[in-house]
């Protein structure tokens, strides 16, 4: 596994570090969309490398975070029911909802298990016949196109027992959702390689122009994002506003042809709740007509027909974090009430939100603030 | 040693709940596999317990630890359930300084194990405790209807002898010392996922499962002043520095850089979104001992162990009423090495 090494040189970074240093000559506020990216600058300090008038701030780009809390009870409540094996990616486990989380339905007797792909999921319902399989599909267009050749091939292959609770999200109307907020601060952003690597980079340049704001298509490592942050500093001080990829190592123009060909096949584009965002225009997936037979909140809706889901803390500032105006070390509760341990908000619990992020690689804030 | 399992496979092909019964099968089972395997004189007496001897060594102390197994899969790459749960043991001894000398071992069976897999499993253990120079002189056999466990268990005790004064535990770090990690580290977590066939990934990534006490010794008998051991098994060598530098309360700072990780750890780690430092080992450890003799020590690691490739890796800051663990980067950036919250590898040990 070579490959990381040339994107983790120290040589490389600190040049990179340097020549944005030597760029940029007024403040500016720059956005990575995806929680990797977040969590790759706290991990390698990149922020700290960068001169105090460039700010980062962290976008909405963690799936688990943006999983609206309805959702998340609904997964509980599927998963508490007799007979299903409930599967998810792990780190779904700890998302509390409403009332529990799905360690706990684990704990109480509930067939629940961590799949690494999707497939694994309709494999399963096909060994499991008289069993309900259900998958939490949830997650940006990176995790999109594997749920939907699962619930594809589970037409196809009549796997009427397999269905998925699908809460997927689109990463360009949430750009285009925070540009239009009054209070935005973002002069530039850094999108998420991995989601360009599946739907290609033509949704930007009209965004970009339209909103007047650098959008630099970037990758995870140390090297990768700096780079990011030299071209979108670059253009800012250029007064240039354009889609650029510096992730070409990855991402092609067009994006990969089959996976968007299978998301439009199974999934239709609705209306969809960011948690911390609320309601954003054309910002889901949700399964189209012909595959609504492996809806699993269609199956289960008896479950929850009157379910209110429990309010939000009311002291989690996440949505303001996820706009860029305010950073988790901003927020009053951060390491105080709002621990991983214990956590009050969506970012706090997954280790791609930005609280988590934070608390893990920097430690509480009280600790910050006096050394 | 016999090869062969001494149970005929046409008596039981599996393990039943009559073995566990009190009976003649547990007789057997005792008699043939455990007592075949372990042979000692303690054994051979058949009793209840072992009487033991004192130490051999004037004046010694006496150490005990206990440490339960349940890693699934029982057989991964480089190490299995019985080779894990006789290490387990002889390493917590070996982590207080201490001689290891003998092991008590308590199996809980589901019923339904093959019994030829038991007896590859206790030959595992006998040649472990071999190679470690422990004796397993008492055991007990339990056997639980089917569903109520998970193939095996396995639960291992063991007592050794240290020196006065030259016993290893946090309470003797000092700032100042130095921080010696003993291998490259994530070893044992990543065969052990890779075993389980679950990534999709395939890795030639062997567990560093081994017993380390030929390694601390090694440094307390050519007179190194070991302040501190640890191993750094369930959550890595980052939770071990955690744990320590909250026991002390003392800062701790590593240089990330310096930690040996071995290319195809560093590759599939990530791959899966895990750090390293985070992952468990099941025959690497921590040692700190006094600056001045933090090259002798490393010396001594290279000559006992030259395929682990001991490193220096850190050193203690001052003591602190909130002691943190710093670890610096490759940027040249510093950041807290933290405890993780949940587990992000369940049963691997």
């Amino acid at each position: 596994m070579r490959f990381l090494d040339e994107y983790r040189d120290r040589e490389a970074v600190l040049k990179l570090a340097g020549a944005i240093r030597a760029k940029a000559t007024r403040p500016w506020t720059i956005m990575e969309i995806c929680g990797g990216q977040t969590h790759s600058i706290m991990r390698f300090g990149l922020d700290r490398l960068l001169p105090d008038d460039v700010r980062l701030v962290h976008g909405p780009g963690c799936p688990v975070c943006v999983t609206p809390l309805a959702v998340i009870d609904q997964a509980v409540a599927i998963a508490a029911e007799e007979g299903v094996i409930f599967c998810t990616f792990g780190d779904m486990l700890r998302v509390p909802g409403s009332g529990g989380d799905l360690y706990q339905v684990k704990a109480e007797g509930g067939d629940v298990r961590i799949v690494y792909s999707p497939l694994d999921a309709v494999e399963l319902a096909k060994a499991n016949p008289e069993r309900e399989v259900v998958f939490f599909a949830i997650g940006f267009e990176t995790t999109a196109p594997a749920n939907a050749m699962a619930v594809y091939r589970a037409k196809r292959e009549g796997v009427t027992n397999f269905s998925v609770v699908a809460s997927h999200v689109l990463v360009p109307p949430a750009i285009e959702a925070l540009l239009s907020a009054p209070d935005n601060q973002v002069q530039a952003f850094l999108a998420a390689g991995h989601v360009c690597t599946v739907m290609g980079i033509d949704e930007y340049p009209p965004l970009a122009e339209r909103y007047r704001v650098p959008i630099v298509v970037t990758g995870f490592e140390p090297v990768d994002l700096l780079a990011g942050v030299l071209a979108a500093v670059t253009q800012l001080e250029e007064g240039r506003h354009e889609a650029e990829n510096c992730y070409a190592r990855s991402v092609k123009a067009e994006g990969n042809v089959h996976a968007r060909e299978m998301l439009r096949e199974v999934f239709t584009v609705v209306p969809q709740a960011w948690r911390g965002l609320g309601e954003i225009a054309k910002s889901g997936l949700a399964l189209a007509p012909a595959y609504q037979a492996h809806d699993a909140v269609q199956r289960f809706a008896h479950l929850f027909e009157d379910h209110v889901p429990a309010p939000e803390d009311p002291a989690c500032i996440s949505g303001q974090i996820m706009r860029g105006v305010a950073k988790p070390d901003d927020c009053p509760e951060f390491g105080r009430r709002c621990t991983p341990q214990r956590p009050i908000g969506a970012p706090m619990v997954s280790n791609e939100g930005a609280c988590a992020a934070y608390f893990r690689y920097r430690g509480p804030v009280e600790e910050q603030l006096n050394p | 040693m016999n090869l062969a399992c001494p149970i005929p496979i046409e008596d039981y092909p599996v393990v039943t709940l009559a073995h566990g019964g009190g009976g003649r099968l547990m007789r057997q089972l005792v008699g043939k596999l455990f007592a075949t395997a372990f042979d000692n004189e303690w054994l051979r007496e058949q009793h209840d317990g072992a009487v033991l001897p004192g130490p051999d060594m004037p004046g010694a102390l006496p150490v005990l630890t206990t440490d339960s197994f349940v890693v699934w899969p029982r057989w991964f790459p480089g190490g299995d359930i019985g080779e894990l749960a006789v290490c387990g043991t002889v390493n917590d001894l070996a982590m207080c300084g201490a001689v290891p000398r003998h092991l008590t071992c308590s199996f809980v069976i589901e019923e339904g194990l093959a019994i030829e897999e038991l007896w590859r499993v206790v030959q595992s253990m006998a040649r472990t405790a071999a190679a470690a120079g422990v004796e397993i002189v008492t055991g007990d056999t339990k056997v639980v209807d089917r569903g109520k466990a998970d193939g095996l268990f396995i639960n291992t005790a063991g007592l050794g002898w240290v020196e006065p004064g030259r016993e290893a535990r946090p309470a003797r770090i000092e700032p100042g010392d130095v921080i010696l990690v003993s291998g490259d580290v994530g070893r044992h977590g990543i065969a052990v996922l890779g075993a389980r066939g679950e990534l999709g990934i395939e890795t030639s990534v062997m567990s560093d499962c081994q017993p380390l006490n030929a390694q601390t010794r090694g440094l307390i008998e050519a007179g190194i002043d070991v302040h501190c051991l640890r191993d750094a098994t369930r959550g890595g060598l980052a939770s071990a520095l955690v744990e320590l530098c909250q026991t002390r309360g003392v800062d701790l700072s590593i240089d990330e850089t310096l930690v040996p990780v071995h290319p195809e750890v560093a590759g599939a780690s990530e791959l899966l979104g895990l750090d390293p430092l985070y992952i468990a080992n099941e025959g690497r450890f921590l040692a700190i001992v006094p600056r001045e003799q933090a090259d002798e020590a490393l010396a001594i690691l290279h000559r006992i162990a030259p395929d682990d490739g001991a490193a220096i890796c850190g050193h203690v800051g001052p003591t602190s009423t909130r002691p943190r663990v710093h670890c610096m980067g490759f940027t040249g950036v510093e950041r807290i090495l933290d405890l993780l919250s949940g587990e992000q590898l369940p049963r691997i040990c």
